[in-house]
């Protein structure tokens, strides 16, 4: 059990931090979508199955998409022939500094922190009791999602649409 | 579970008394996983099986279709040792298997500026991931792999890593001919994922359940004891059938659909940079893809392995899959010999315009369905009036209004 | 060491290696990608208190989960609807062009 919490952890954390190193867009893109495959297989593993299937729908399926192909709509040449800039190397370091820090302060806190021991019994949750619990407690904040996914859709269509008007160019 | 098995007919039990058997047979540490390797092996090597030989069907039947044979001359090799030559042409049947020695034996051609790592993890990612959504596919009464209770979103879960196998054999092979058909390939499957599941929702309200067996069990009802209540049967039903059919097509590539390869524009498509075993893999996932979503029709729409009539029930339920599986197949292959290839922007269109509002459309006339499901008699045809007419007039006006705007393409850049 | 220290630390590691990532890239694809882990960490700490907490109500963190990922969605699509528009007019998905609000 703990083998394999520890395994889904590696995937995750390994494929993200090397994700963040490359300087292949492309690769780092692919390599965090492996990171969240990694976050659904903890899912998987925590019993909760629904929300891990939902999470590859959304993030491999669809995020993963729209990511790859914002990467290459804004390709300029290739990435690893630009030399390195020496400012970028002094933001990693501060960026890296400061990553430590929060790890360690959080680390220190989750550690120091008398937990409550974890129940005998996972909580059993079957995908009715969650879509009964969705629309009839919840209804209200389930609306609320809908009509920010629907924002959102029309939102980024209008950014990414070309503000140039192209009727000149039909009519010919 | 066995006490209910007991009492089913031998056919019925067949299988999984074969696969106990085999599984007695191992040490008792070693019997869990002899279950469940059981278990992958005859999903993996039935479905490849079944892949083999439809592979042949579909040439021989495009052949027929055009007016010539197909492939009739691979049969078994001959045999000099007995006295007579025992040599049978097997009407081409051993095709496929001449087919992957041939592809087994190719050389495999790698492009020297291509991504090597991504160009030879795009097949196997997209095996792997089609042949997984099998595992919730209900074969027969009793044949599950795996009985999950988020079935459907598992399978959609699934069958969504293929999208990112095809981007990455596109972009890995270094080749225009290939981003460009990547590319192409995403936006067709983007566009389509949308109606097909859309398409699906019905089914779960009607049901309220995720589970292929649970919703293959609730179509188990006969009316006058001959006629099956099949989800295709229903107005929505068939309306959502139609649908998950121009969308398995689009989703699997398949003609009329299959822009990605469209051999006069685009070389091979995503697939130009591939030779040898890597490229056949990649055809063996797009059948994969074909059968299961096939599967998943059956299982929504056509009863799953329910019999058409209780009278017809002595037939062993996996027989009664396949047979409806084999059918969807066939009448993939007549449209593939059928229909011609559609343009991009009529493709985008026919999804965003048509089939998506219509889809939508259709999950209100199922919701209309559950919240009448309790009247009877002459309401009866009123609920079915109401619901056709939801079905039919959006069908009509939504169809006048993607037929209107048809007139010959304006080439910008080269009239 | 119960579990849920194990996963609370594991969903800060992800943290920390998103915010590291956020910071230090000057892409700023990239950068949204790290504001992603960093919400997956989020949701992971969810999951482990639903699974692991002393009596939680049946349902609370998966709800919370399912909601965040919606809104994760939501979020990627403007975000990198966003990136394109700034790209239009910049030519560049770099952080340090986008100057134009710069006082």
């Amino acid at each position: 059990m703990t083998v394999a919490l520890f395994l889904i952890a590696g995937l995750m954390l390994g494929s993200a931090g090397v994700a963040l190193l490359l300087r292949n867009l492309i690769h780092s893109a692919l390599l965090l979508v492996a990171s969240w495959a990694g976050v659904a297989a903890f899912y998987l593993w925590a019993g909760a199955e629904f929300v891990a299937f939902a999470q590859i729908l959304v993030y491999v399926g669809a995020i993963s998409m729209v990511v790859l192909f914002a990467v290459l709509l804004t390709r300029q040449g290739l990435e690893i022939s630009r030399p390195v800039e020496p400012d970028a190397q002094w933001r990693a370091f501060s960026a890296i500094t400061v990553g430590a820090c929060l790890a360690a302060v959080l680390g220190s806190a989750i550690l120091s922190t008398k937990l409550p021991a974890a129940t005998a019994t996972a909580p059993t949750l079957s995908v009715k009791d969650t879509g009964l619990e969705l629309m009839n407690h919840h209804g209200a904040a389930l609306l609320i999602v809908g009509l920010i996914l629907t924002v959102a859709l029309l939102g980024a269509t209008v950014l990414a649409a070309t503000d140039k008007p192209q009727k000149t160019e039909d009519a010919a | 579970m066995s006490a209910v098995l007991a009492s089913e007919p031998f056919l019925e039990r067949a299988p999984l008394e074969l696969r106990d058997a085999v599984v007695q047979l191992l040490p008792a540490p070693a019997q869990w996983l002899g279950h469940h390797l059981i278990t992958i092996l005859a999903v993996v090597l039935g479905f490849s099986l079944f892949f083999a030989f439809t592979t042949v069907a579909e040439r021989k039947l495009l052949g027929r279709l055009q007016n010539r044979l197909g492939p009739n001359r691979a049969g078994v090799p001959k045999f000099s040792i007995l006295p007579f030559h025992l040599r049978h042409k097997l009407f081409g049947l051993s095709q496929p298997f001449a087919d992957a020695i041939k592809a087994l034996t190719k050389e495999d051609i790698v492009p020297a500026a291509a991504d090597k790592l991504l160009h030879f993890l795009a097949p196997v990612v997209v095996v792997a991931f089609s042949l997984m959504t099998f595992a919730v596919l209900p074969v027969g009464r009793h044949l599950v792999p795996v009985e999950l209770d988020a079935a459907l979103l598992y399978f959609f879960a699934a069958g969504c890593a293929s999208e990112l196998a095809l981007f990455m054999a596109g972009w890995s092979s270094r080749n225009k001919y290939s981003l460009l058909a990547a590319m192409r390939a995403l936006a067709q499957l983007i566009s389509y994922e949308l109606p097909l599941i859309l398409s699906v929702v019905p089914i779960v309200l009607v049901t309220g359940t995720l589970s292929t067996v649970a919703i293959v069990q609730s179509q188990g009802v006969w009316s006058f004891g001959l006629l099956p209540h099949w989800f295709v049967f229903t107005p929505w039903g068939f309306a959502g059938f139609i649908i998950f059919l121009i969308a398995t097509l689009a989703e699997t590539n398949r003609s009329p659909f299959d822009l990605p390869e469209a051999e006069s524009e685009l070389v091979a498509g995503h697939l130009t940079e591939y030779s040898g075993f890597k490229y056949a893999l990649f055809f063996m996932a797009e059948y994969f893809g074909m059968t299961a979503l096939s599967g998943l029709g059956v299982t929504l729409f056509l009863g799953g392995w329910q019999a058409p009539a209780p009278f017809l029930e002595f037939i062993p339920s996996y027989l009664w899959f396949m047979g409806k599986l084999v059918g969807m197949l066939v009448f993939f292959i007549w449209i593939r010999g059928t229909l011609l290839r559609l343009r991009i922007d009529q493709l985008t269109r026919l999804s965003w315009q048509f089939l998506v509002p219509l889809a939508l459309l259709n999950v209100g006339n199922a919701a209309f369905w559950s919240l009448t499901a309790h009247w009877s008699g002459p309401l009866n045809l009123v609920r079915w009036a109401i619901a056709l007419a939801l079905v039919v007039t959006p069908f009509l006006l939504l169809g006048r209004t993607l037929s209107a705007g048809f007139a010959p393409r304006t080439y910008r850049y080269a009239s | 060491m119960s579990s849920l220290h194990l996963c609370l630390l594991i969903s800060s590691a992800l943290f920390c290696i998103g915010l590291t990532g956020a910071l230090a890239r000057s892409n700023t694809i990239l950068v949204l990608l790290g504001i992603e882990l960093m919400l997956n960490a989020a949701n992971i700490n969810f999951i482990a208190f639903w699974r692991f907490g002393p009596s939680p109500a049946p349902a609370s963190g998966v709800i919370f989960v399912l909601f965040s990922i919606a809104v994760a969605a939501a979020e990627a699509a403007v975000g990198l609807a966003l990136i394109i528009a700034v790209y239009r007019h910049q030519k560049s998905v770099r952080l340090q062009d986008a100057t134009c609000l710069k006082g």
